[in-house]
């Protein structure tokens, strides 16, 4: 029998411009993931609803389109690259075949018209000796170009928008850093806007224009990268950037912990800030509301009720400054 | 520095696993995991040992354990060579070397309570019975900031973050002198990583302890060690001392591996030189002659294909692989 309800995502907004980078960050089950496959309509029903809201993208209600419109957009016009390459290419066909199918289907090319794009956009990710690599096998790929044939194919329509779940977060840094300067140049190069979904902080500071905090399926904070970074305003984004050890600085400065568990969400209080059991900045306030999303700045939101940077200055917490 | 401050010496360590293959099951080739490797991890420090998957770092630490049968070389620990060492010796030695696992979910026997796992090697290697049981384990569990009366619970009733801190009690439990952490954050969560990352340092100190710590994230390992061990497909490539290490890298590799590694504040990352190392890993079945390293290298000359360098001492504890250095 059930529980109850689970929001797994509740209440998120968040806008993107054409050809912008947006990280969506947050810990395991803080909706990050789910909010983006809410795009691409990919929530599985049941037991997932969509239950309020909108998603607008070049104007138009994805959620109000049928099915058939949907499928056009999904792989064409919004494209999506998941965490685990290996289990999102179909092992039984060569890397041509996946790579043509979507060309076939979205760009109406023929067989011989689709292999051959498929070659020129394995060279666009730079997989070596790809005449060769066109008719091997998706398990004669390394992790690493597995991703790479991914972006390939998310790429080949040309989509508006690129989501990446979690890109490399089960590949190697140096190849990881390969992956993400691919992904960065070719936004640049076909002005493609692109969300990443990561917990990783240092890959959001390298590569991201503005950043969505997600906390318990709610956005704590919003606003351009340099802008978080320097001035985080809401307490559970302090508290992560002060949590991460950092390869630059010296190894005598203390983790600042956030004590406590990320919280269980069908138990979650609907009418107080979802931080709350674990935010040592809570005040009597706290206890009675819900806050609601402040303008911090420009483009910069947050929903807290206390000014941290009174209190952070005088503790030393904010990372951002030394 | 004399020797006996020094607890665990491996000396010029070989790790290969066969590859079997065809009806008859033969020795067809080896994956060559550990490939003469030599270091040492002092009394009371923590040894940091990094690399990219495949390059021998967990390996390494289960031959320091000895867990395996290793191919070569020697594995030390307060002077005595623990692969000579058979039955209840080795019983003995084990007492004092224990492993932190990676998967908190995996390493962790469902069916049994967290008292139980904890309480185990306890009972295993006589540690302590009746009363002294039942006030260490309420000891253990409070050590590592879980309730003692947690311990009817069963693994499935944790988070991660408190498995995690399941394993290291178990560890604990038998009162060890050296603890092999083999990716024990890596599972976890940001917020929950700090929490036992700061745990595992603070029974350090508390217990005197002597951890390798291996992992994949440099930002952590460089965090909680004293020197750091960067590996590359089965062979050494730099060892220094963590402050050093970001300053003054001397391999190319860790170079390139700190390079890789973005750093969470966007104006001090812009600032950074970058360094993108091309291709793959390659199989440590068939390793490229010469420096492992020299297909990927961009400081590569001719010699480096040929001829393979030693791990040397460049002063102050930083010892470093390398022709170009």
């Amino acid at each position: 029998m059930a529980e109850g309800e689970l929001r797994a995502v509740d209440g998120l907004s968040y806008y993107l411009r054409k050809g912008e980078s947006l990280a969506i960050v947050g810990e395991s089950a803080c909706g990050k993931s789910v909010s983006a496959m809410s795009v691409m309509r990919l929530i599985p029903y049941p037991p997932g609803i969509i239950v309020g809201g909108e998603i607008i993208f070049k104007g138009q209600n994805l959620l109000k389109i049928s099915e058939e419109e949907m499928r056009h957009i999904r792989g064409g016009q919004i494209a999506m690259i998941f965490q685990e390459p290996s289990t999102s290419l179909n092992p039984v066909l060569t890397i041509s075949r996946q790579l043509g199918e979507s060309l076939e289907l979205h760009r109406g090319l023929d067989k011989s018209a689709a292999t051959a794009e498929a070659l020129n956009l394995l060279k666009l990710v730079g997989i070596p000796d790809a005449e060769k690599r066109l008719n091997d096998y998706p398990h004669q790929f390394s992790g690493g170009m597995q991703q790479r044939v991914m972006i390939a194919m998310a790429l080949s329509c040309n989509p508006a928008l690129l989501i990446a779940d979690e890109p490399t977060t089960s590949i190697d840094v140096t190849v990881q850093a390969q992956l993400l300067e691919l992904i960065d140049k070719l936004r640049s190069q076909f002005g493609t806007a692109i969300i990443i979904i990561t917990h990783n902080l240092g890959i959001v500071a390298r590569y991201v224009d503005r950043v969505v905090v997600m906390y318990a399926g709610q956005l704590m904070e919003t606003g351009p990268t340099d802008v978080i970074y320097a001035e985080p305003r809401h307490p559970y984004t302090i508290g992560l950037l002060a949590s991460v050890p950092r390869l630059d600085l010296p190894r005598s400065r203390k983790l600042s912990v956030i004590e406590g568990l990320p919280p269980n969400l069908i138990r979650l209080a609907k009418d107080r800030c979802a931080f709350l059991p674990r935010c040592k900045y809570a005040i009597g306030r706290c206890n009675e509301e819900k806050p609601v999303l402040e303008k911090a700045g420009e483009e910069h939101y947050f929903a807290c009720f206390v000014d941290v940077r009174k209190q952070s200055e005088s503790e030393g917490l904010t990372s951002g400054k030394r | 520095m004399a020797s006996d401050d020094i607890l665990i010496r491996v000396e010029d360590l070989v790790m290969h696993f066969p590859i079997l293959a065809g009806v008859l099951r033969r020795k067809v080739a080896d994956v060559k995991a550990v490939d003469g490797i030599s270091f040492y991890v002092k009394r009371g420090e923590t040894l940091g040992l990094v690399g990219e998957s495949g390059c021998g770092k967990t390996t390494t630490g289960r031959c320091v354990l000895g867990l395996y049968d290793i191919t070569g070389g020697k594995v030390f620990f307060e002077g005595t060579d623990i692969t000579k060492v058979t039955g209840k010796g080795r019983r003995a030695l084990r007492r004092n070397m224990q492993l932190v696992f990676q998967d908190p979910y995996a390493s962790l026997d469902p069916r049994m309570t967290a008292g139980d796992i904890i309480g185990e090697p306890m009972l295993v290697h006589q540690v302590a019975a009746g009363n002294a049981y039942r006030e260490q384990l309420a000891e253990l569990f409070t050590m590592v900031g879980l309730e003692p009366r947690m311990s009817i619970r069963y693994p499935h009733e944790f988070s991660g973050g408190q498995r995690q801190r399941i394993g290291i009690a178990r560890a604990l439990a038998v009162r060890p002198k050296f603890i092999v952490c083999d990716e024990p954050v890596s599972a976890l969560d940001v917020s929950i990583q700090a929490q036992v990352i700061m745990l595992l340092m603070k029974l350090r100190q508390e217990l005197g302890l002597t951890y390798l710590f291996v992992a994949h994230d440099l930002s952590v390992v460089r965090f909680i060690s004293d020197r750091v061990a960067v590996m590359y497909l089965g062979k050494m490539a730099e060892i220094t001392r963590s402050d050093e290490l970001y300053d003054n890298p001397l391999h190319p590799y860790t170079q390139a591996l700190l390079s890789a590694v973005p750093i969470p504040d966007p104006v001090v990352d812009r600032q950074r030189k970058r360094i993108l190392l091309y291709g793959d890993v390659p199989s440590p079945v068939n390793p490229p002659s010469g420096c492992h390293f020299n297909p990927r290298c961009r400081m590569a000359i001719d010699i480096c294909k040929e001829q393979e360098p030693e791990l040397r001492d460049v002063g102050g504890e930083h010892w470093v692989a390398c022709h170009r250095v």
